[in-house]
């Protein structure tokens, strides 16, 4: 098999996180490859949440560590992460709802450029920026809508612009969290493509709860319960474990 | 560009332009004093509105960077004899800038309310500092005799205590403080400054470090505040704790309100709008304060949008380049 | 220090820990279910004192003053709700904090015609004049011990209140998730006025309590305004039990601070502030951001 040249870019290593007495997250760890798309389901209430923000950085681990290509990022800030090339797209829309979409994603392409808080100049004629935000909202198929404000667009087009926003910082390891989330079925599948297009250069981790579309894009699968890893590995293997059927359906012989 | 007949508000712009550029051909030593008041205060909120409009933060300890350049020019004036301005000034200016560094250190560890109640306690502290150890005076205050002036190879290059130079010298800092915003706004620190506004989380996802971008403004505000308080000090030509109060923080608010928080110049006519009302009314009321609540009160029940609201400032004055938050659509 | 001089600073910082807590328990209870940041709270303290100084000077009666002025204060703060405050609920803050100052600019004028700009002393009621002995060495003012063991029952009061009534269940509702109960309508409404209200007369009551062991001046609201934030900011915003801790913490660190280091005692406070906020930037009992 060919894993063997895909290089890990992100690495987790028995991740734990407690909120005092509970206890989120226990002993995961994964691996991200490049070109590779790695989701990540399981049941409610199982941590999925809290392991992507421990690895975007917006929680801190009880203990474990994460790593970024060969970096250790465990007690990396969130920027820092971004600018080492981490990208997360949000469940809930985190845009800059005032701003227009071309101005969002701009935005973004500034964050991971060459000087983000240069102080002279004018941002918005930024030629590189610009092109860079252009070339990104087309692929995620807003051409056409740049100067919408973000709050003015419909629930999908949402996604597409956090989807373009997390392009144009060119990140390695991108992170998405349940994008199809309230989605309509044209729109799911217009997403689930752009997602499958993402992969050629990046390692991208996916939770999600669309089973049609984790299976149609995933590469490899872990199933998480309670917080800790039950299962993980190639789909079609990981879906007939009767550990995973029991997780979902309290069944073993479901999922048939 | 098609000719357009010039909208009211640019009419506005012109006329006020034109009156503060010949003012001094035509108006007394009274008004140009007012003038250079105005100016003064149109400095403070315009540095303010950095950190409030831009920036969002909300922030009542300005008056404290207002008072300590003042303070620090106080004490840097020797007896009856004036202090060097290209001395004091820049001194006086990195004082506030590094006092706002301090607060801002502890205050930005805190968000929304907090921040508020923060930076309010700070400055509050300081006035406590100034009124009860006795530094230039303590409650009493101190006397500034003489203003700064620059003195090279024993003449007297620029000499404050003519209203008239006193003015133009204003005018032309003035200019230059609402050209260096102006760049700040446009640029992409400004640009990174308005996403950490409207969105932390998501921008500090993408990579900007906002600490240090919040920090940054917060300390440039400071320091136009330390510049506008210099200044002010040399006019009044006396300083007291009362300068550092959160009253003071307040009113700059108020001129950033009239003015509109997405403007640049929105605040120096509020700085206009707000010190002439004062003027009209503690001649005419002997309960002016009364009036000026009230009036205050109404503005924000009625007009939180400042004159923007009216239709009586828009597009000429420099703007801040962030669509408008009424979702106009002008890209 | 001898032991009896530590006895009195100590039931000392006790007692103004008590009208601290009084005074900031209405602070924080607008803050936490209203979502409103009141900057005019120190001035209603100030109307208080100045109202007992005014009621016990026509009536004599320092009772009627008490309840006179409370009330009144109750019936300003339900009037100001209904007509400025609700309609900035949910806004900006800084719509808040401007509405705050124009409000303070009125009440201090408001003041000054109705009750002149002078200094005043209040002559505490007789019924609680004098001194009572504690232990051989220690006598101290019945007034002192009276307000401390007042303001602890107003707090214990309140505390039964919120955790043990219907209206505190809908105060705790409130305090929880304000968009929710902004949905569910009617009750609310009332409650929030209420509420308001309640808080500015645990202002003024606090300055009615305090008028006569304290001067009764202009000034006297702005530095009640910044310690009661303070205290708030210590305890954590809408946590009752935050504010009485940050009370007893900023009440001993003043009253001692004023005792061991006179020259920076108004600034302790500030700082110890400042500490708190590096370690806990929430406040000590508080739930995070509103």
């Amino acid at each position: 098999m060919l894993d063997l040249a895909r290089r890990t870019l992100l690495r987790a290593r028995g991740l734990r996180k407690q909120f005092g007495g509970v206890t989120a997250v226990a002993d995961v760890s994964l691996d991200v490859r490049m070109g590779e798309i790695h989701a990540v389901i399981g049941p409610n209430g199982a941590g999925k949440s809290t392991l992507i923000n421990l690895l975007a950085g917006e929680l801190y681990t009880t203990s474990g560590s994460i790593w970024l290509d060969d970096r250790d990022v465990t007690f990396w800030r969130p920027d820092r992460r971004a600018r080492a090339g981490l990208g997360r797209a949000y469940q809930k829309t985190t845009l800059f709802p005032d701003f227009s979409v071309l101005e969002n994603v701009r935005l973004a392409a500034q964050a991971s450029g060459s000087s983000p808080l240069r102080v002279f100049g004018s941002a918005r004629a930024d030629a590189v920026l610009l092109g860079c935000a252009r070339t990104a909202i087309t692929k995620a198929g807003l051409g056409g809508r740049e100067a919408l404000l973000a709050r003015a667009l419909s629930h999908g087009e949402q996604r597409q612009l956090e989807i373009a926003m997390v392009l144009a910082t060119e990140p390695h390891v991108v992170l998405l969290d349940e994008p199809l989330a309230g989605m309509g079925l044209s729109e799911a599948r217009d997403i689930i493509a752009l997602i499958a297009s993402l992969k050629a250069d990046r390692a991208i981790l996916l939770v999600e709860h669309d089973m049609d579309a984790v299976f149609k894009l995933a590469d490899r699968l872990t199933v998480m319960q309670d917080g800790r890893v039950i299962a993980s590995g190639l789909p079609e293997e990981v879906r007939h474990q009767p550990a995973v059927r029991m997780a979902y359906l309290g069944n073993p012989q479901a999922f048939e | 560009m098609s000719f357009r007949a010039p909208s009211l508000a640019q009419t506005l712009f012109v006329v006020a332009l034109f009156v503060a550029l010949t003012l001094p051909l035509f108006a007394s030593a009274y008004y140009l004093q007012f003038a250079s008041k105005v100016l003064i205060t149109g400095v403070l909120a315009m540095g303010l509105n950095l950190a409030v409009g831009q920036g969002g933060m909300v922030s009542l300890c300005h008056g404290a960077f207002f008072g300590v350049a003042g303070y620090i020019l106080a004490l840097a004036t020797p007896g009856y004899d004036a202090a060097p301005l290209l001395a004091t000034l820049p001194l006086a200016v990195l004082g506030s800038a590094g006092l706002a560094f301090l607060i801002g250190c502890f205050a930005l560890r805190t968000r929304g309310v907090y921040f508020i109640m923060v930076t309010l306690a700070f400055g509050e502290m300081l006035f406590y500092l100034f009124h009860d150890s006795g530094i230039a005076g303590g409650s009493d205050g101190a006397f500034i005799n003489a203003r700064p002036d620059i003195l090279i190879a024993g003449r007297q290059w620029l000499n404050l205590e003519k209203p008239l130079v006193f003015y133009c010298v204003m005018l032309a800092l003035t200019a230059a403080v609402a050209g260096l915003l102006a760049m700040l706004v446009r640029s992409p620190f400004g640009h990174a400054l308005a996403a950490v506004r409207d969105n932390e989380r998501r921008a500090r996802s993408l990579g900007f470090p906002i600490f240090r971008i919040r920090l940054s403004a917060f300390v440039i505000s400071g320091g136009l505040a330390g510049l506008a308080g210099y200044f002010a000090a040399a006019q009044f030509g006396f300083v007291a704790p009362q300068m550092l109060s959160w009253h003071v923080s307040a009113a700059a608010l108020v001129m950033v309100l009239i003015g509109g928080l997405r403007s640049v110049t929105g605040p120096l006519i509020g700085a206009l709008v707000l010190t002439g009302l004062e003027e009209v009314l503690k001649a005419e009321f002997e309960n002016w304060k009364l009036i000026e609540g009230l009036i205050v009160i109404l503005l924000v029940i009625v007009l939180p949008g400042g004159l923007r609201q009216l239709g009586l400032l828009t597009t000429w004055a420099p703007r801040k380049e962030v669509a408008p938050a009424s979702g106009a659509g002008r890209a | 220090m001898s032991l009896m001089t530590f006895g009195i600073q100590l039931l000392n910082a006790f007692q103004y820990a008590m009208v601290l807590f009084l005074v900031a328990s209405g602070l924080t209870l607008v803050f936490g279910i209203l979502g409103y940041i009141n900057l005019a709270h120190g001035a209603f303290y100030m109307l208080g004192a100045y109202l007992a100084y005014w009621i016990v000077a026509k009536t004599g009666s320092f009772a009627l003053a008490m309840i006179g002025g409370t009330a009144i204060a109750f019936v300003l703060g339900v009037i100001l709700e209904r007509t400025l405050v609700q309609r900035l609920y949910g806004r900006d803050h800084l719509m808040q904090v401007l509405l705050s100052f124009g409000l303070i600019l009125v009440l201090d004028d408001a003041r000054q015609i109705l009750f002149g700009k002078d200094v005043h002393a209040v002559a505490p009621p007789s019924w609680l004049g004098g001194t009572i002995q504690l232990t051989d060495n220690l006598s101290y003012s019945v007034y002192r011990l009276a307000i401390s063991a007042f303001c602890l029952a107003v707090a214990a009061a309140m505390f039964w209140v919120i955790a043990r009534t219907r209206i505190g269940m809908m105060v705790r509702a409130g305090a929880e998730n304000r968009e929710m109960t902004r949905v569910l309508g009617i009750g609310f409404d009332r409650l929030n006025r209420y509420v308001f209200a309640a808080g500015i007369a645990l202002a003024a009551l606090g300055g009615i309590v305090i008028a006569p062991i304290s001067t009764v001046f202009p000034g006297m609201g702005d530095g009640m305004l910044i310690l009661s934030f303070v205290v708030v900011v210590l305890g954590g915003i809408g946590s009752v039990g935050g504010a009485a801790l940050g009370a007893l913490l900023v009440g001993i660190t003043d009253t001692f601070g004023k005792v061991f280091f006179p020259s920076i005692s108004s600034i302790l406070v500030y700082l110890l502030m400042a500490a708190v906020l590096v370690w806990r930037p929430s406040g000590l009992l508080g739930r995070g951001e509103i």
